[in-house]
């Protein structure tokens, strides 16, 4: 007889979130009934399904577009009721300190001036906007849309990665691949109260149009998206299916008199809220990137003015950098007066002379990491490093110590997953969403991305990444 | 103006579902046309029906730029698998796929999910697969996935302004098909004058019926015998047959009307009025005059009102200034 799924499976001395959660124990006796082979096939059919539903993103390669599915692993990732209830909260709550500290950032920067947070780090930022000064938003929001990039370390304590506060994506597969198990794995979730997901689009459109204008008794809101060759496309398109508004392209918008119009058969049609999935220097051609063909020309004046929400807003980009990352648990003490919930991965900011004191004492256990640089660019990972590049890094931290944050190496934790044909332990990350207008709303469980290939620690999708169906169940 | 997102219809979504309708009818209509020659052609006229398909769709340059002749191999391969030419049927659904590719927010998950299966499956075809014995198959295979988008289409498709566009295309393009069609195939058909009074190949005028999916039909009104002029007529003047000329204009005017006043669309009122008036014309003219006045100027009269038409509806409704229309259907993408 074919062995089932969970007989060879061995996380050896990680963390696994299958095995050392009560809430999985159903499902792992499902499983013991389920041969790897069936499982093998299921597998491939739900996969095939993906593809010709067309739940893709774009690569392009010698001139010429693939469209990949991104790897879906059908063995789900479980949280317990309890683990989402900590989750949830410090969720909420990082998102609170966040929208607090841009409204103070772009009014009074009390932050600043009491020495929260470093000036410079703020006002040199390169995603800080002045444009933004003085601008009031309805219920001081500016991040409606945030994705929180959580990890688990080897202990199962949850700690918070990274915050992506400007335009985050993934939650269409979190829906898609909820819908995918309903669909290939009926009998695993027979009877097992999970979390509903699939409210997200209604949630989020109630949220757009409470930040909508006051002037607009029933607001129009649109999608703004870079178009179809996008490799996010198939997202914009779930987005705007889920919340049934149009999906727009910056041809399609205008500005006149300060108010944004879209091109319709009838005419124009003036537009209230864009959730624009534009980074902000293509957002209008006037206000930044001069020769952007992506967005709307004078959209910023309409935006000043009073006459257009935009989700998420502009400038946001500070909030989810790394070196204001270090700050943040200091950030939430400052306008909330508590401590985080979900704890930073402990980070040693090298501009204070005891932390760089720390990481140079400890500099072949720790991840060095310039603060500007993005995507790994510049990273010492200390246990893997040569005595030379230790050498190097220690030379470039004592020359420009600002410039620099250090951590500990986190050994994340692991999930059963289906690689080659077998059931081994691959590490995840979770990225839970949250939607913010007049109050902050977390869709149950979130984007579970899984490295594929073994021992990476690279979940990224364009990097051999896949992901799971995540459970939170009652 | 402002009005409920159910009200509105982007100008650039309104183009690209026209062009979608569009382009399942045309690659509908080529696998008829291929399909019929395929089967009927097997005699001494054979070479030259190859070549009056490729004359059908004006594209004598481009194909002998790559091809020395017009056999059933070279012409078949141009048409089904060629995805660099621009009208092949693989073309034809690539665009009709992208079209609800950039429309997925507006159509239904089955009309997506349909054209992008039936595309990676033409996609995928190599010459192989175009051997004699295979091609009846596939020719069956492509219409009826065709069909099955119109299908799905029709019982998934939300009434709104898009569903009125997506139908206008559809007329439009079989009414041009049609009349392409007869085009060549009539004079091609038509005996030598120093024929005259021998009997006519019956056969060739009944494929010409079956390519436009009209031999039963036909066979219903007319018993008798099978004439030129009866043929002509029953495919431009008969209103009750889906792809004559003439039920096409009337079902596109009776959209355009009904969208413009169910949607206050100040706009397209030539285009209104432009059906109208065809619509006259073809419910009074016999078809012994068209054939005495010339059927192929009366034929390329029509294509020309047609293209007119698409133009003025891409101003009136698409988003496009005078200046920017496309020029050739096949630029749209």
């Amino acid at each position: 007889m074919d062995p089932s799924v969970l007989d060879e499976y061995d996380p050896s001395s990680f963390y696994c979130e299958m095995l050392r959660s009560a809430a999985s124990r159903v499902v792992r006796e499902r499983l013991a009934g389920l041969s790897i082979n069936a499982l093998k096939e299921r597998a491939a059919a739900a996969n095939a399904e993906l593809y010709n539903l067309g739940i893709t993103f774009t690569i392009y390669s010698d001139a010429r577009t693939i469209d990949r599915i991104l790897p879906f692993d059908v063995l789900p990732r479980i949280l317990s009721a309890e683990e989402w209830r900590h989750i949830e909260s410090g969720i909420m709550q990082r998102i609170t300190a966040i929208n607090l500290l841009l409204d103070d950032v772009y009014h009074d920067q009390h932050v600043l001036r009491d020495g929260v947070v470093p000036a410079d780090l703020i006002l040199g930022n390169r995603n800080y906007r002045p444009l933004m000064r003085g601008i009031d938003l309805p219920y001081k929001t500016y991040v409606n849309i945030c994705g929180t990039d959580i990890v688990r370390d080897e202990r199962g304590t949850f700690l918070v990665l990274e915050d992506n506060a400007r335009t985050p994506s993934g939650v269409s597969y979190v829906v898609e691949n909820r819908h995918m198990m309903l669909r290939a794995f009926p009998d695993l979730l027979d009877g097992v109260s999970l979390r509903p997901i699939d409210n997200y689009g209604a949630r989020l459109i109630a949220a757009l149009q409470e930040v909508a204008p006051a002037s607009a008794a029933d607001p129009q809101v649109v999608l703004l998206s870079p178009g179809t060759y996008n490799s996010a496309y198939f997202e914009h398109v779930f987005l705007a299916r889920e919340m049934g508004v149009p999906l727009v392209e910056g041809s399609d918008l205008l500005v006149e008199d300060e108010r944004v119009f879209m091109r319709t058969t009838g005419g124009l049609a003036q537009v209230d809220v864009i959730y624009r999935r534009i980074n902000d220097d293509y957002l209008d051609s006037e206000a930044f990137v001069p020769d952007s063909m992506l967005g709307v020309p004078g959209l910023m004046r309409s935006y000043r003015a009073g006459n257009l929400a935009l989700a998420n807003a502009v400038g946001t980009g500070i909030a989810d950098d790394k070196a204001i990352y270090a700050y943040m648990p200091r950030i939430i003490s400052y306008y909330l007066d508590q401590d985080p919930i979900l704890p930073n991965v402990e980070t040693h900011i090298c501009r204070e002379p005891k932390a760089l004191r720390f990481t140079l004492d400890h500099l072949a256990d720790l991840v060095v990491k310039p603060v500007g640089e993005a995507g790994g660019h510049g990273i010492t990972v200390g246990p893997r490093a040569s005595l030379q590049e230790l050498d190097e890094c220690r030379a470039k931290l004592v020359a420009d110590p600002a410039n620099y944050i250090s951590q500990p190496c986190i050994n994340l934790s692991v999930a059963p997953t289906l690689v080659d044909g077998r059931i081994e332990p691959r590490h995840v990350d979770l990225r839970p969403f949250a939607v913010t207008g007049s109050s902050t709303w977390v869709l149950p469980g979130g984007l579970t991305r899984v490295a594929l290939r073994r021992r990476s620690l690279v979940v990224n999708s364009s990097q051999g990444g896949g992901s799971k169906d995540t459970w939170v169940v009652e | 103006m402002r009005g409920s997102s159910s009200e509105v219809l982007l100008a650039r979504y309104a183009d690209c579902i026209f062009w979608l309708a569009r382009y399942v009818e045309r690659a509908e209509n080529l696998a008829r046309i291929l399909d019929v020659n395929e089967t009927f052609s097997r005699d001494d006229r054979g070479g030259q029906n190859w070549l009056s398909i490729v004359q059908l769709n004006s594209d004598e340059e481009r194909f002998f730029a790559t091809h020395r002749a017009a056999t059933a191999q070279t012409v078949v391969k141009f048409y089904v698998i060629d995805s660099g030419n621009p009208t092949s049927i693989v073309s034809a659904i690539r665009y009709a796929r992208e079209n609800a590719r950039t429309l997925r927010p507006l159509i239904s998950t089955e009309m997506w999910v349909q054209l992008n299966v039936f595309h990676n499956r033409l996609a995928a075809l190599v010459e192989a697969d175009l051997t004699s014995g295979k091609l009846a198959s596939l020719f069956g295979s492509i219409k009826e996935a065709c069909q099955t988008h119109t299908g799905i289409t029709e019982g998934t498709f939300f009434r709104d302004q898009g569903w009125y566009f997506y139908q206008l295309g559809r007329y439009i393009e079989r009414a041009d098909q049609t009349t392409r069609l007869l085009d060549i195939k009539y004079h091609l058909l038509l005996p030598n004058l120093s024929d005259v009074g021998s009997p006519i190949d019956v056969s060739q005028w009944n494929a010409l019926l079956r390519s436009a999916a009209g031999y039963h039909a036909y066979r219903r009104l007319h018993t008798a015998n099978t004439t030129p002029a009866r043929v002509a007529g029953f495919l431009l003047l008969n209103q009750a047959f889906p792809r004559s000329l003439h039920h096409c204009v009337r079902e596109a005017g009776r959209l355009l009307g009904e969208v413009k006043s169910r949607y206050l669309l100040r706009q397209g009122n030539d285009a209104a009025e432009e059906l109208d008036r065809l619509r006259g014309v073809l419910g009074t003219l016999d078809i012994s005059v068209i054939l005495s006045e010339g059927l192929h100027e009366f034929l390329d009269l029509m294509q020309r009102q047609l293209i007119a038409l698409t133009r003025d509806l891409s101003i009136a409704f698409f988003g496009y200034s005078p200046a920017d229309v496309p020029t050739k259907s096949v630029a749209q993408q």
